[in-house]
């Protein structure tokens, strides 16, 4: 095991979109529990900048693991296919169209309750899209293809931020 | 040489070199220092039996000082020079301190924190923080008669890198070793977990004296991690006391512009407000340039004034919620924090919005400091179940100016600690050889809105074309939650990199000299303590050394094993004088030379922890 391993492995999981979270957080805190600094506090400075460096690859690994989207990105990264999302903004014209319509529905919603409605539905929409990204990886095994769901995912979840942001105004 | 004796992994050596461990609240009111004894985490009291320290300094005629009570019973009579509720100004400019205008001090705005001025001249929040610390220690180190070995100090999950660095600024300057800085509804959580043996998502709701927290943490197993923290750095206890103050006045159609009055009025609000805690009308009463003022005022009129104070509390924790992604019924048990949440309005608001009442069943002024205690016995290696681990998060999102005025977010908040990332930025002008990087924390999108954390400048970039250079800007968050940055070119490899001190924090050599001219030991005590402390190190270091090698020593090799040994046994001789800077190279020489042996044991924990697990699932 070292620093460099991927992060499936680091978490002894296959190389897959599909994973049991309560699985991945179970063995997140195992590994933390095995490597956090506090585990060798009484070890000397040597110990702890090592102790340091694998509980920060730990979480790192964690925050990709436990995220479809950044796990689904990963995947791409491993089996070639970059995702370089800033040079690469190409949309279907139905997707730009539904985003337009959702940027719409978020103006043009009047109160909290409106704006709830319109992240559930956008929420439906993204669930759909994850299972559609990991058939395509651990099913068709077509990187290219999911590296542009992911590209789309990327402007869902820009866009779920931008109603939280709202539902804070609102609510503040 | 006396032989060793080597305990069992993770059992405590035996009872004379059991290190003196405490946790110190350190509040907005008031601060305690708690430490487990007899297997017991307990607030330890003053000579009289006190466990509370108020946070209060008043600085005296010539050099004295009254710290705590004799302080606070002063503050109306001395307001300019009775320094209470301090934490509110660690790490913060004048400008970010609301309502100062209506606080009794005179606030010397300087470009870094802002300072009091006093009879003793311009005191930092730090020196006055720093002060108390040293009572606490004090008071600790009388009841072991022993030294300190070391603190865990808490601070409000929501406290920025600023004020972490203000708060461990202080603690250093009390002379005490900080183990940890943790959050304050983390140390709640310990206390209450170990307590009821819970397990599930919890809600940790904190409304000290000037500090608003709220935090939700997954308790599994001992394994305490912090999902997401959330709330108000200037909201609290303090708040309530002011608008019921506001109120009085005009109710009375009367003014409070002295220091004195001001303070009286802050006195009295206070002592009405903890009335209504337990009857429904109470009577503010007090004496404002020498007029008597007395302002009847029920429960229910106390609660309509301070709704507004409560509502911001609940706007902040489904805030929180929303973070998580979390439902209010998915909340197993709401743990109450802070002398605030008395206040029967505060209980009914939060048990109303969980649905279900909070657990109240620990003092919620003592429960911080004991959950400090249990960590710092634990990261002092006195507890032998080593099964005590807190994750905790930052609380608020760390990034980079860039072009615009605009941030450009790193690391998001509640990513759990430690934590690094790298950002690739390029430069935009052609023949560029600079780059200015300016840190900033917070959730907004303009740089303006957020806290200015620290500058600086990545020189020597090669000229090269606009774009062209690939300059990597590194993140590092601590355990403590302390931030370090560096920036690389990765063409040319020119480097740069700051800790990040408060812009306007105390300089090193600043605390170096107020520990020489403070209140810190003399020059023959410093030497003493060194080498007391160097001794007890290198006890330290061979013991664990020898642990490892007992428990692990088939990863070794004959050659390394034998290099091991001889580094001990030089070090036992070495630890056997009087030189503790020597004592101090040598432990270094063995932690270096164990190095590569730490990398195998972490290698094979890991392992186990892979193997563990899947045994599990079987």
């Amino acid at each position: 095991m070292t620093l460099s391993d991927d992060d499936f492995s680091l978490f002894g999981l296959a190389q897959r979109h599909a994973l049991d979270r309560a699985e991945l957080d179970a063995c997140w805190r195992a590994l933390q529990s095995k490597v956090h600094p506090d585990r060798f506090a009484s070890e000397g400075a040597a110990a702890q900048r090592l102790a340091m460096q694998w509980a920060v690859r730990v979480n790192q690994a964690y925050q990709r693991l436990k995220d479809p989207l950044k796990r689904g990105a990963y995947l791409c990264e491993l089996r070639g296919a970059a995702i370089e999302a800033e040079n690469n903004t190409a949309m279907p014209t139905a997707f730009l169209m539904q985003q337009m319509a959702w940027r719409e529905a978020l103006d043009d919603a009047a109160d909290a309750d409106a704006v709830q409605q319109l992240d559930d539905q956008v929420e439906a929409e993204e669930r759909g899209l994850l299972s559609q990204l990991g058939r395509t990886l651990d099913e068709l095994g077509d990187a290219p293809a999911a590296a542009q769901q992911v590209r789309a995912l990327m402007f869902v979840a820009r866009f779920r931020d931008d109603i939280h942001r709202r539902l804070e105004a609102l609510d503040a | 040489m006396a032989l060793l004796q080597i305990s069992e992994p993770g059992q405590a050596p035996d009872p004379h070199q059991r290190r003196i461990a405490v946790g110190i609240d350190l509040g907005t009111t008031h601060s305690l220092v708690a430490a487990v004894r007899h297997g017991v985490a307990e607030c330890l009291p003053d000579e009289q039996g006190r466990v509370i320290l108020p946070s209060v300094v008043r600085y005296l005629e010539g050099d004295r000082r009254q710290i705590g009570f004799e302080a606070r019973d002063a503050q109306a009579e001395d307001p300019e020079n009775t320094l209470a509720s301090v934490k509110r100004f660690m790490g913060r400019r004048l400008a970010d301190i609301a309502g100062h205008a209506r606080l009794p001090y005179r606030f010397v705005d300087q470009p870094g924190m802002v300072a009091v001025a006093t009879r003793q001249g311009d005191k930092s929040p730090v020196e006055v923080s720093a002060e108390i610390l040293a009572t606490l220690r004090f008071r600790a180190e009388d009841s072991f008669d022993d030294e300190v070995f070391g603190a865990v100090i808490t601070v409000p999950a929501y406290f920025d890198d600023a004020q972490r660095q203000a708060t461990k600024d202080a603690a250093q300057l009390a002379g005490l070793n900080v183990l940890r800085l943790i959050n304050e509804p983390t140390a709640a959580a310990v206390a209450y977990g170990l307590d009821n043996s819970s397990e599930g998502l919890y809600a940790v709701y904190d409304l000290g004296g000037g500090t608003f927290d709220i935090s939700l943490l997954r308790l599994q197993r001992g394994v305490f991690e912090v999902v997401a923290t959330g709330g108000d750095a200037a909201l609290g206890g303090d708040d309530f006391d002011q608008a019921l103050a506001d109120w009085a006045l005009a109710q009375a159609h009367r003014h409070a512009d002295t220091a004195h009055d001001k303070r009286a009025m802050l006195v009295a609000a206070r002592a009405a407000k903890e009335a209504l805690t337990e009857a429904d009308a109470s009577t503010l009463t007090a004496e404002l340039s020498g007029q008597p003022l007395a302002v009847p005022v029920s429960r229910l009129q106390f609660d309509a004034i301070t709704r507004p104070l409560i509502e911001r509390t609940l706007a902040a924790v489904r805030k929180v919620l929303r973070d998580a992604r979390l439902k209010r019924h998915e909340v197993a048990g709401v743990v109450m924090v802070g002398g605030a949440t008395r206040m029967p309005a505060v209980r009914s608001a939060v048990g109303e919005l969980f649905g279900k009442p909070p657990l109240t069943n620990l003092n919620p002024d003592e429960v911080v400091a004991v959950g400090a205690a249990i960590q710092a016995n634990a990261l002092a290696g006195n507890s032998g179940d080593g099964e005590l681990l807190l994750l905790d998060v930052i609380p608020l999102s760390l990034g980079l100016e860039t072009m615009g005025g605009l941030v450009e977010r790193v690391i998001e908040r509640n990513t759990t600690i430690p934590v690094a990332k790298a950002q690739d930025f390029t430069t935009f002008k052609d023949g560029q050889t600079a780059l200015a990087i300016h840190v900033v924390q917070g959730e907004r999108e303009l740089v303006a809105d957020n806290r200015s954390l620290a500058r600086f400048e990545l020189r020597g970039i090669p000229p090269m074309v606009a774009g062209a250079a690939r300059i990597r800007v590194s993140f590092q968050v601590d355990a403590d939650g302390l931030l370090s940055v560096s920036a690389k070119e990765l063409g040319s490899g020119v480097e740069a990199s700051v800790v990040v001190k408060p812009s306007y924090g105390l300089a090193d050599d600043q605390i170096a000299n107020m520990l020489k001219d403070g209140f810190a030991s003399a020059e023959s005590d410093m030497v003493a303590r060194s080498l007391r402390e160097a001794r007890v190190e290198a006890e330290r270091m061979s013991l664990a050394t020898r642990a490892a090698l007992a428990a692990d020593g088939e990863l070794l090799d004959e050659a390394e094993r034998s290099l091991i040994e001889a580094l001990l046994l030089e070090l036992a001789g070495i630890a056997a004088g009087d030189d503790h800077a020597a004592i101090d190279s040598a432990v270094e020489r063995l932690a270096d030379g164990t190095e590569g042996f730490a990398a195998a044991r972490m290698n094979r924990g890991i392992q186990a922890a892979l193997t563990g697990r899947k045994l599990n699932d079987i």
